[in-house]
């Protein structure tokens, strides 16, 4: 070494110890290593070992640190002394704290379980949090899922039997061609980087559908700037190039799809669109063998894409051709979809034909021998290269339902689902529709419900609704409104209460979810109806208690507050019950363990369930002699067997003579410690002859019982034709016991189509678009989570301040510059803000990041904050009602299938204006109940 | 020591692939964080939870547009770091010899016991690598990360830097650009990278590969037999489907 | 660049007071006794004082000693090195003059020489910085050394030199500023170079890499400074140079010649912040702005 350079100690001690668990800066779910310097957090990165981010991390995750010492964190239980909305509250004990929780809620499980709603946000506990509300006895439990992302979720069960995001992904290292809709972040957000990065790597090709072009459309090859709304019509145009030119897998489809199943096409038939069916109940298609009837599973059957069947006059004819009959419609040309969707025709026409170069030209084969379930044995698999993943782009419109169907239709005519290069269901899924529980929802006064909440309806009976056609469930899920709605309706519960629609409640019990803020619609409207008074002087919402790790702005709107821990300070366990961590030639789950405990009086959440449900002594929460059967949420997470050798964790059961197995075994108390020692999480990868195929392949079907994800092989086919769709319809048509009230009739029968169709966005119907001509949007930006990023010292300086951004067009034609301001409105509400200008973006769209304005007072920040100056939400312009028509309803802006939340379909007007002193509307502030943070940060664990 | 090495035994540096840059900020953050536990004094905050807050990173994604003469605008996420110039001028500059370029390897690093925090070595640099702490009165700078590269007590395969091991999108490369088949050295040639302000003569270690070529099928042309119609409507289909499928082993009929 | 106080002041008073260690030293004037301590304590009240505001802008000033160790290659070390040296020179020949009586020449030449090295070592620290095209001109050791020398005339009493040299100044700094408005377009150096995309088409800036701000923006991108910078210019001018000059050739009383420094001063100070002011650093244009 020169001389005159300074010594450098190139061999530092990085840490003490290393304790290795799993993130929580967002539901992606990464394994961390923690490193600890005299007991504290000093450093976090990514687990090398770990399936879900091999390593890496995102800037969330990085910045955990700061997340677990935010001056946000909540100290101890909270009751409220001030008015609601206020902030001011009084710092109790825990004892305390349960007893008045159990003084609410003991009497009405007694009169009427159904006055209580307890709904949960993102965390991924559900499994164990809906158990505690089927012992409660309400109805009325669900998470996040039907404002979040439902449509998705739903589509891909009903077609596929599984959706993307943590339950597929495409085929990363065989893929050639990548088409992604609507993403701006996505739950597997590292996943899809790192997917994202393997195909950049190889130098294959990725298409970005998105009205914005940033983060990943801003690295796709070809970008298509689609209209917001219209992503169905542009597939569904895709659709029909690719069935014209004959472009389509006839093998794929006549094996592994009901292209094949025979449809009843007489319209004067009561099963008129219904399947040809035995007395098994089984679908029924013409073997290519022998020409006969036969059913979709029989040993050896070859399904018959062509042949007709006619029986008592009444014609069969398969799906397929039902499909050509729609399909090949002019109106599904390009030439009829392209101004519509802001894409020109010709080049839709280039994406189609090189999906079709693609998947047929470069197909790939792999030499692995596998079985189907016909007992067909294959002595090779044949890959179809083409992988697409969506999200919220095309989910969050009032008909995403759809639109995510025609895109898993446009997945599956190429052959490309569950093949190599393809996309790959990531197990426990693929799992059918009719795999999962059907929703229960009679609620029986001291008793607990007769079974899971939430689940899949298959036609009218399936619905929970009384003999009048009044909803069981305070959100009207699984109700004529939204026949289809399996994740329940969160953004509803808080209006529908407060209206007394279908019912009042006594409390509203919430976990991790900032409803008077950015997880609400209507945002100004909420918190006015959660401090609205009845006659009698009390809030019309008599009770709420909330479970938050920070002073978060809904906090102050909450009469009773259990302080959660920090992620690093508390067992958790993300369950094969629930969504897993596992990746497509892997399945796992993983914990999270207190790698430092608590310095503040509080609890993890399910360990306070574990506790109220004892106190109140709710069945599975108790033991026979009425003692607590779990002391915290470890016990439980060790202890709790949902079905015979099936318990919250797979990872090192007890097998005969008490030894070490996987998947199904019993309870073993050393758990927890075996996930801490394999670095927090367990892995068991597919047999490589069950890696592809999965809904067909008997070898994946055998170890798929074996590993408990079902208790026995039940292969499926896809399902392009929903036929639960239809039986809705068929009642609307006015066939069948049940029927559907006169002002639904017409949207059932128009938007529950057993084939993917298009139709305008609901409220965009409603909307003079002379008057409102632009699309408004949000993103999420991928260094910031919802709300709680802005407690964070680090990522907030990256995303302090949100601007609208505004296309080059209507830049120019509002005469903007850089610093302006503008007034947006919508036919709901007025913003004044902030604009920017972006060329990279659909011509007739606006749109701002998610979540990053906040309310004074919150998050432990000080009131001059930039995100309370400057930042803002979009949602004060977004309603969860549809403008009123006149008939004195309340339409829930939502797909009328699934009840999804419609946040994408707004539209708004905006005009330049002087810059106000804040962005409006601006809010007062609330009194924080932590105080404030510190001005400076010099933070350093070791010295 | 601010005399410039004539030579180096190694040109450390970092490769940033622009055409797979997602913008995350994953890079920005780790390396706030590796190096507010390690080299030198922490990254500190000022403001942390009030208004105009800021703070000293090492490190910072950009974003740009593009408008190309025809067609769509293009957005192109950019990290920026210190690129560990040859002839960094921002040592040379330096009047107590507390920026140095490393003879070994070429990193270009400030001693902070012996900086002044005058801030002359962040005027000189062109490219905004260097920040003055404001809480510890020090320059701060990438040190690639020279208590990672060669840390003992970390696994070999984490002996890489913090921002290099994090990236989701494997959009940066860390190498030897002296060794000519180093991946660094590899991927520079094969993808055309790039020096950023080469007019400024600082003779960049850092290079950047370029954005691949954009929007480039729209040309339907040789694509177009691939959508050559077998049928117009849904009756010619089924003519269409009864003849392709006899086709297939075993046809029916 | 951010217009810091400590360096305007340090750059106009050291200025000055070099300047007129310089006059000092060449025996223009050579006054003894209590008037030589009266030229030499307000010489060093400005050098001396100049370098210490400069020491305020410093993270670590009590590491001082370090900045005079690398005269190789650093122009702030060499700077520091000759003004140490200067006013060491100069402190022996003041001392003469003042406690003596002694007028060492040689010394007084070697001072003069010191101090005009010294102000050219400064005006070095920016006409080198490649990253300011503004200041990578010969007009900046130009303006630097024109000012000190008129400015010391000023107060050493040289009213015609001061007259003169207060002319070149001007015409050093209206050479500075015609010149300067087109550096950075000159310098070749553009969005388009700092990103490498400009083979792509016309770059813009979009997102800030941080909503927040920082160091960089702080020090090197001062968008409001050049808003006004003709009327500060026109202002500066007329302080710096038009007043002085008239006072000068009205007629010296210690009335004038007092209002005449006070306006000099005045003047340089806002040119000195325009110096700053207008001066755009390359990393602007990472951030889109100049
Ligand atoms: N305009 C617009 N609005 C939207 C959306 C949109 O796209 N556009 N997206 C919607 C969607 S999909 C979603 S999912 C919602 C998300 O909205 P929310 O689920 O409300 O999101 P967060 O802001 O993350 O709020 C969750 C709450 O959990 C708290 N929390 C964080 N960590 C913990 C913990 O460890 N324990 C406990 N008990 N609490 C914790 C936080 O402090 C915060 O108060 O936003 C919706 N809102
Ligand atoms: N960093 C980070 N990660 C997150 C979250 C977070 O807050 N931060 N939130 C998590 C949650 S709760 C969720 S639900 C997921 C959501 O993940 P994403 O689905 O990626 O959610 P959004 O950011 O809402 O992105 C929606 C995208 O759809 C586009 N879009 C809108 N309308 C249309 C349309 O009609 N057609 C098409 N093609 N595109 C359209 C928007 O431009 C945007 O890019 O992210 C999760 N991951
Ligand atoms: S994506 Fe980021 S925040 Fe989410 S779990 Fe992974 S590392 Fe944590
Ligand atoms: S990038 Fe800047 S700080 Fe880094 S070596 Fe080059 S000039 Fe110096
Ligand atoms: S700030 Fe420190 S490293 Fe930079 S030039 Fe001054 S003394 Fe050298
Ligand atoms: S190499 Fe290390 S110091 Fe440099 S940018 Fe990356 S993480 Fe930061
Ligand atoms: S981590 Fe990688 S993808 Fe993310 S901003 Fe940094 S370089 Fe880009
Ligand atoms: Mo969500």
């Amino acid at each position: 070494m020169p001389k005159d350079q300074p010594d450098l100690d190139l061999s530092p001690q990085v840490s003490d110890e290393v304790r290795k668990t799993t993130c929580y800066m967002c539901a992606c779910r990464c394994g961390i290593n923690v490193h600890m310097k005299d007991g504290k957090v000093a450093y976090i990165e990514g687990n090398k070992d770990h399936p879900v981010n091999q390593g890496v991390l995102c800037a969330k995750g990085s910045a955990g640190i700061m997340q677990h010492n935010a001056p946000s964190r909540l100290r101890a239980p909270l009751k409220r002394v001030g008015p609601r909305g206020s902030g001011e509250f009084e710092e109790i004990s825990w004892d305390e704290a349960l007893d008045i929780a159990a003084g609410w809620l003991e009497p009405i499980r007694n009169d009427d379980p159904k006055k209580l709603a307890f709904f949960t946000g993102r965390d991924q506990s559900q499994s164990f949090t809906s158990l505690w509300a089927q012992g409660f006895g309400t109805p009325n439990y669900a998470a996040h899922g039907g404002f979040c992302s439902v449509n998705m979720a739903a589509a891909g069960i009903y077609t596929m039997g599984g959706a993307f995001w943590e339950f597929g992904q495409p085929d990363w290292d065989n893929t050639k061609m990548f088409m992604l809709f609507g993403v701006a972040e996505d739950h597997d957000s590292n996943p899809i980087k790192m997917g994202i990065g393997k195909i950049k790597a190889r130098g294959a090709k990725v298409i970005g559908v998105n009205p914005i072009r940033t983060g990943y459309n801003a690295v796709a090859d070809d970008w298509v700037g689609i209209t917001p709304g219209t992503d169905g019509l542009f597939i569904l145009a895709l659709v029909h190039c690719l069935m014209k030119a004959g472009r389509v897998d006839l093998d794929y489809l006549a094996r592994y799809t009901n292209a094949s199943v025979l449809v009843n096409e007489d319209p004067k038939s009561e099963q008129f669109g219904l399947f040809l069916r035995d007395d098994d109940g089984n679908s029924l298609v013409i073997d290519r063998r022998t020409g006969k009837l036969a059913p979709w599973n029989g040993k050896g059957v070859e399904p018959d894409l062509t042949g007709t069947y006619r029986h008592k006059g009444i014609t069969h004819r398969p799906v397929f051709h039902q499909m050509a009959d729609r399909y090949l419609k002019p109106e599904y040309a390009p030439e009829a979809v392209a101004d519509r969707c802001g894409i020109p025709a010709a080049r839709i026409r280039a994406i189609a034909a090189d999906l079709a170069r693609v998947a047929f030209d470069e197909a790939i084969e792999l030499d692995r021998k596998w079985t189907d379930f016909r007992g067909v044995k294959h002595d090779k698999m044949i890959g179809r290269p083409v992988s697409m993943h969506a999200m919220r782009g095309i989910s969050a419109h009032s008909n995403g339902f759809q639109t995510c169907r025609a895109l898993h239709v446009l997945q599956i005519i190429l052959g490309t689902v569950e093949v190599p290069g393809g996309m790959r269901f990531k197990p426990p899924y693929p799992k059918p529709p009719h795999a999962h529980p059907k929703p229960h929802g009679l609620a029986i006064p001291g008793g607990p419900l007769g079974g899971p909440h939430l689940g899949f309806t298959h036609g009218p009976e399936d619905l929970l609704i009384e003999e009048d056609n009044t909803p069981q469930r305070i959100d009207k899920a699984f109700s004529w409104d939204n026949p289809m709605s399996s994740h329940g309706l969160m953004h509803m519960v808080i209006s529908n209460a407060y209206a007394g629609s279908p019912y009042k409640i006594d409390t509203l019990f919430m976990y991790m979810a900032n409803m008077s803020w950015n997880s609400s619609m209507n945002t100004t409207g909420v918190m006015e109806m959660l401090t609205e008074h009845d006659e009698d002087g009390n809030y019309t919402i008599p009770h709420i208690i909330y479970s938050d790790a920070y002073s978060s702005e809904m906090v102050a709107y909450a009469d009773l507050i259990f302080p959660d821990t920090t992620y690093l300070e508390r067992h958790d366990c993300i369950s094969l019950l629930d969504r897993p961590i596992c990746e497509a030639d892997a399945v796992a789950d993983a914990i999270r363990w207190p790698v430092v405990e608590p310095d503040r009086d509080v609890r993890g959440f399910q360990t306070v369930l574990c506790q109220l449900g004892a106190k109140l002594k709710l069945p599975g929460f108790v033991n026979e002699d009425g003692s607590a059967k779990y002391e915290d949420y470890a016990d439980y997470i060790t202890n709790h067997m949902r079905r015979p050798g099936v318990g919250p964790l797979a990872g090192w059961r007890l097998g005969e003579n008490a030894t070490l197995q996987h998947g199904r075994g019993e309870p073993n108390e050393g758990q927890l410690q075996s996930y801490i020692n394999n670095g927090g999480f367990w892995l068991e990868h597919v047999p490589e002859e069950a890696a592809y195929y999965k809904p067909w392949s008997m070898e994946y079907q055998e170890w798929a019982v074996k590993m408990g994800f079902y208790d026995s092989v039940q292969p499926y086919i896809f399902q392009l034709y929903v036929e639960p769709m239809r039986k809705f319809q068929l009642a609307a048509e006015g066939y069948g016991k049940r029927q559907p009230p006169d002002h639904l009739r017409e949207q059932i029968n128009r938007t529950m189509n057993p084939l993917p169709i298009w139709y305008e966005p609901i409220e965009e119907t409603m909307v003079d678009h002379d008057e409102y001509p632009i699309h408004a949007l949000t993103q999420r930006p991928m260094a910031m989570y919802h709300s709680w990023g802005t407690q964070n010292a680090w990522l907030r300086q990256i995303h302090g301040r949100n601007p609208l951004y505004v296309p080059t067009k209507l830049w120019e034609q509002h005469g903007f510059t850089e610093g302006d301001w503008a007034r947006v409105s919508s036919v709901h509400g007025t913003i004044t803000v902030p604009v920017a200008h972006q060329a990279s973006l659909n011509q007739n769209t606006v749109w701002t990041w998610n979540a990053i304005g906040k309310r004074k007072g919150a998050w432990a920040l000080a009131e001059d904050a930039s995100e309370t100056n400057e930042g803002f939400l979009l949602n004060h312009l977004i309603h969860e009602l549809l403008p009123p028509k006149g008939d004195g309803l309340r339409w829930a802006n939502s797909d009328p299938i699934t009840g999804q939340a419609a946040w994408f379909d707004l539209r708004v007007k905006m005009e330049k204006v002087a810059a106000p002193d804040r962005s409006q509307p601006a809010h007062p502030p609330i009194k924080s109940p932590v105080g404030k943070g510190p001005e400076n940060l010099e933070w350093k664990v070791g010295k | 020591m601010t005399q410039l090495p004539t030579s180096t035994d190694k040109k450390l540096g970092l490769v940033i692939d622009l055409d797979t840059c997602v913008g995350c900020h994953a890079c920005v953050v780790s390396c706030k964080g590796w190096n507010t536990e390690n080299y030198g004094a922490p990254l500190s905050d000022q403001n942390a939870y009030s208004g105009a807050a800021s703070g000293t990173f090492l490190n910072r994604v950009h974003s740009y547009e593009v408008q190309p003469p025809e067609g769509q605008a293009q957005l192109i996420h950019f990290p920026k770091s210190c690129l560990h110039c040859d002839d960094a001028p921002c040592v040379t500059v330096c009047p107590t010899g507390a920026s140095y370029k490393r003879q070994e390897d070429g990193i270009v690093l400030v001693n902070e016991s012996s900086c002044i925090g005058c801030g002359l070595c962040a005027w000189a640099c062109p490219y905004g690598a260097r920040e003055l702490d404001a809480a510890e009165g020090v320059m701060k700078k990438c040190t690639l990360c020279v208590d990672r590269i060669y840390n003992e007590n970390l696994p070999e395969e984490d002996r890489q830097p913090a921002c290099v091991r994090t990236c989701p999108a494997g959009a940066r490369h860390f190498g030897d650009f002296a060794d000519p088949d180093s991946n660094v050295s590899i991927l520079t040639a094969e993808r055309g990278g790039m020096d950023l302000m080469p007019e400024l003569g600082t003779s960049p270690v850092n290079k950047y590969l370029p954005p691949r070529p954009k929007d480039t099928s729209t040309d339907i042309d040789i694509l177009a037999p691939y959508l050559t119609p077998v049928a117009e409507d849904g009756q010619g289909f089924i003519g269409w489907l009864d003849k392709a499928l006899s086709a297939f082993p075993g046809g029916s009929k | 660049m951010h217009p810091a106080p400590s360096v305007i002041v340090f750059t106009t008073f050291s200025g000055l007071g070099f300047g007129l260690l310089f006059w000092l030293g060449l025996g223009m004037p050579a006054p003894t006794g209590m008037t030589a301590f009266v030229f030499f304590v307000l010489a060093y009240l400005c050098a001396v004082g100049g370098l210490l505001a400069s020491t305020f802008h410093l993270g670590h000033p009590e590491r001082f000693l370090k900045a005079f160790s690398q005269w190789q290659t650093s122009w702030l070390s060499r700077e520091g090195i000759a003004a140490v040296v200067t006013l060491l020179i100069m402190a022996l020949y003041g001392a003469g003059l003042v406690f003596l009586g002694a007028k060492w020449s040689v010394l007084g030449w070697l001072g003069a020489l010191g101090s005009l090295v010294t102000v050219g070592t400064t005006s070095m620290i920016y006409a080198q910085m490649k990253t300011v095209p503004r200041w990578r001109h010969w007009s900046t050791p130009g303006i630097f050394v024109s000012f000190s020398l008129g400015g010391g005339a000023l107060m050493a009493g040289q009213t015609t030199i001061a007259l003169i040299l207060l002319l070149v100044a001007a015409a050093f700094q209206i050479a500075s500023w015609v010149i300067g408005d087109n550096q950075l377009a000159n310098s070749g150096t553009t969005i388009e170079t700092a990103t490498g995309l400009g083979h792509i088409g016309k770059v813009r800036a979009f997102e800030p890499p941080h909503t927040g701000t920082n160091y960089l923006m702080k020090e090197f991108i001062h968008v409001v400074g050049r808003k006004h910078a003709l009327k500060l210019r026109i202002i500066g001018a007329i302080l710096g140079f038009a007043v002085p000059i008239a006072f000068l050739a009205v007629g010296v009383t210690h009335l004038t010649a007092f209002l005449a420094i006070a306006s000099h001063v005045a003047g340089v100070l806002a040119l000195r912040w325009l110096f700053f002011a207008q001066a755009e650093h390359v990393v602007g244009l990472y951030y889109g702005k100049r």
